[in-house]
């Protein structure tokens, strides 16, 4: 008697937690021989708004943790990744990669998890500076996350496009709500399994399936995103976004790099979604003794 | 144990166990990813503070058991470890870090055991931060390049580390985790006295699938940090230790390649002002001086308390000095434990009665220390003179001098005013004085309104005497960079 298997629903990530879409519709994205891989949830704009709900709510613990402990959970989450990694091959492949390949884009991206999680507390060195003003003042300037971010991810790549777009922007202290590729869904629904084991606290990355053409305005326009990374490749749609951005006055990157490619990892990346803040404090200068030792 | 007299209440002892701990009896030479015999055929005991018990023997390197480490470093330096991509190389760390953690609570337990501090500070500073800092330089591995901006990533080769007794296991993280990041090999030398953590990492390293030769630990006295520093195939030297063996390295090296870095001793300042919320900064001054019964090399020696709040601030610390538990470094009340050996008990016992026959006013804790082991009572000497020895001189034990000042300027020239420089702690309510002062002080370090903090992010080292070089954070990069 031959066994049937159960199937897996892909469900969106929100606020830790698997919700259906609020809108109820699916989509069926494609394999390589035209044959739907699964339903997979077309989110719809009440879905982004949820998401930014929960990335702001998230934000105030997530970017105050230390920078030493940020990089404990990013490490966790290559961790569980390599632990699952056979899965996501499974998918890869599915969604048309040759297994040399899906292996190849799963160790790059585990790789890619250890490579951020060493920035958390060392791109601040990087990047901080003490000011030598003229005046008798200590003046330094600190890198200081943007907040809520949203993330429109490249639509050639199903994990490591997500993996290089989000994980340096949730380095830097932000939180994330991020548009998977349309047409390759499955493993950025899977990797939000993997991040809820792996303690990142719910809200920090929220991840939602659907089209670039239906959320691009909301991405654009909603008042409570502070910046957006477009990774896509519809100019149209790169530039709906600025013009809708403008209204409050959110900040937006292009990502340019190839995900694949080894080199496309750095720390301008987690630089990109960083506020610089300076604060002076005056130095009493009492009695003039000088420090001739 | 642990009756306190002075306290209206006693606390039950609360003893670790060590049950679970695993300790040879005897340990040889890790080297070249094996573990080796000595060639002298000697070992030396390594015995508990607490108690005078023997714990383990422990292999006495020789010039050839040196010999063969550096040869196996050069080796792996050669044919693998510099070989090896960042990426690899810091996941290596990674996994070190990782098993540090898995293996907390026994690294713990023989850190006390073996160095009698008590099991509050080895299981929550020394050997969280132990792993904290291999986590840490395991992410600069891969990321060199961004360290010193149009400066060629270069490692040095092979690296002599020779480290004290007073946080082995964390000293031996501070010196391996960037040598190893930076693509350099290493060969290690813990302080005869407390070799047990240093061979336990050892063996989580051979655990950790680290490539043979990478990391190679000689255990044994001064003669076998001697063979280190003057081995000709060895390209840095670290020294962590005091400042007279520090001068002998540095005069031994003279006229070599050799990179050198220096961390030695210190006798640093701990500045109270007037407007300092008095009740934080005595509790600032028994961490500051008390910490690991005092053997800090950056511990706050030299108490300077402006004349207005003087008499407070003294008649509190003495009440609070009475409210330490000094004893089983195994109990989790204990405060203060073991002198870390005989010797050293026996320096600090010479200074504090330096210190009574110069007439100075003295006071000790009113408690009953062990019948067995090495222990000594907190201490403070009240009105020191400047010039007095116990203000010069390094004394490494839970001894604290205490002068007054009036005005910043007089406690800036007081407070330089030895050839140390290590670090000094400032307490007062005023930033612009904080700043002031954190301009005016020679030393590496300055804690304000705080004592005593460490972080793999934050770089260590002194000034003058105290030596060169820093750890920790992106400076402690340039130690392994050429």
């Amino acid at each position: 008697m031959t066994r049937l298997s159960v199937l897996k629903t892909y469900k969106i990530y929100i606020g830790g937690q698997f919700p259906r879409t609020e809108s109820g519709r699916y989509y069926s994205p494609l394999d390589a021989a035209g044959k739907p891989l699964a339903n997979v949830c077309l989110s719809s704009r009440k879905d982004l708004r949820n998401a930014v709900v929960a990335a702001r709510k998230a934000f105030g613990g997530w970017s105050e943790r230390a920078a030493f402990n940020r990089g404990q959970i990013l490490y966790r989450i290559a961790e569980m990744l390599e632990g699952r990694r056979s899965q996501f091959v499974e998918e890869l492949m599915l969604q048309g990669s040759s297994e040399k390949a899906a292996n190849q884009e799963v160790d790059l991206s585990i790789d890619r998890l250890v490579y951020y999680s060493g920035w958390t507390d060392k791109y601040q060195q990087i990047f901080s500076a003490v000011n030598p003003v003229a005046s008798s003042h200590f003046n330094f300037s600190v890198l200081e996350p943007m907040g809520v971010v949203g993330v429109v991810a490249p639509q050639n790549s199903s994990l490591i496009g997500l993996v290089s777009t989000i994980i340096p922007i949730v380095a830097g202290g932000n939180t994330v709500v991020v548009l998977a590729s349309e047409k390759l869904p499955l493993c950025a629904v899977t990797f939000a399994e993997v991040l809820q084991t792996s303690d990142v606290p719910g809200g920090i990355i929220n991840i939602l399936t659907g089209t670039e053409k239906e959320l691009i305005e909301q991405f654009g326009s909603h008042m409570d995103i502070n910046a957006v990374l477009y990774a896509g490749d519809t100019a149209e749609n790169y530039k709906t976004l600025q013009v809708l951005a403008a209204d409050s006055v959110k900040r937006i990157v292009k990502f340019k790099l190839n995900p694949s490619d080894e080199t496309a990892e750095n720390p301008y990346l987690i630089q990109d979604f960083q506020e610089v803040k300076t604060t002076w404090h005056p130095i009493e200068n009492i009695g003039g003794s000088s420090s001739n030792y | 144990m642990n009756k306190n007299q002075s306290t209206k209440w006693n606390l039950d002892p609360a003893p670790e166990s060590a049950g679970h701990v695993q300790l040879k009896t005897q340990y040889e030479l890790f080297i070249n990813g094996k573990w080796e015999k000595p060639n002298s055929g000697k070992y030396f005991d390594s015995i508990n503070p607490a108690n005078e018990e023997k714990l383990a023997s422990v292999a006495h390197a020789d010039e050839n058991d040196v010999d063969k480490a550096v040869k196996a470093a050069r080796h792996a330096y050669e044919n693998v470890w510099s070989k090896l991509s960042g990426k690899e190389r810091g996941k290596y760390l990674f996994r070190i870090a990782r098993l540090i953690q898995e293996k907390a609570r026994e690294f713990a337990v023989i850190e006390t055991l073996d160095g009698g501090k008590s099991i509050r500070e080895s299981r929550d500073i020394d050997v969280p931060l132990a792993a904290n800092h291999f986590f840490y330089y395991a992410g600069w591995a891969d990321k060199l390049e961004y360290a010193f901006p149009n400066r060629p990533v270069k490692s040095l080769g092979v690296a002599g580390q020779i480290i004290p007794w007073n946080f082995p296991l964390l000293m031996a993280a501070w010196k391996i985790a960037p040598a190893l990041a930076a693509g350099n090999t290493v060969v290690l030398k813990p302080s005869e006295t407390t070799s047990l953590t240093a061979l336990k990492l050892a063996e989580l390293i051979e655990e950790s699938g680290l490539p043979a030769g990478v990391v190679n630990i000689v255990t044994g006295y001064g003669d076998t940090g001697s063979a280190i520093v003057n081995h000709p195939d060895i390209n840095k030297i670290a020294f962590t230790g005091s400042t007279n063996v520090g001068k002998m390295i540095q005069k031994a090296i003279a006229g070599t390649d050799k990179k050198l870095t220096l961390e030695l001793g210190g006798k640093s300042a701990n500045i109270i002002f007037e407007d300092a919320p008095i009740d934080q900064a005595v509790e600032g001054i028994v961490n500051g001086i008390f910490f690991n019964q005092g053997h800090v090399c950056c511990a706050g020696s030299r108490l300077f308390v402006q004349e207005g709040v003087a008499e407070t601030v003294i008649q509190k610390l003495k009440d609070r000095m009475d409210t330490l538990y000094v004893g089983d470094p195994m109990d989790k009340n204990t405060d203060i434990g073991a002198i870390n050996s005989k010797k050293q008990l026996e320096t600090i016992s010479k200074y504090i009665q330096i210190g009574i026959q110069d007439g100075n006013e003295i006071y000790q804790s009113n408690c009953a220390l062990p019948s067995n082991g090495y222990f000594c009572k907190p201490t403070l000497f009240i009105d020191v003179a400047q010039s007095s020895q116990l203000v010069q001189e390094e004394i490494f034990g839970p001894v604290l001098t205490i002068q007054t000042f009036r005005t910043v300027d007089e406690v800036i020239q007081k407070a330089n005013n030895t050839p140390f420089g290590l670090a000094a702690g400032v307490w007062t309510d005023k930033g612009s004085k904080i700043f002031n002062l954190t301009s005016k002080l020679r030393a590496g370090v300055v804690w304000a309104n705080t004592y005593n903090k460490f972080d793999p992010t934050s770089p260590f080292g002194g000034y003058k005497e105290s030596g060169f070089g820093r750890e920790g954070g992106l400076h402690g990069l340039e130690a392994y960079l050429g």
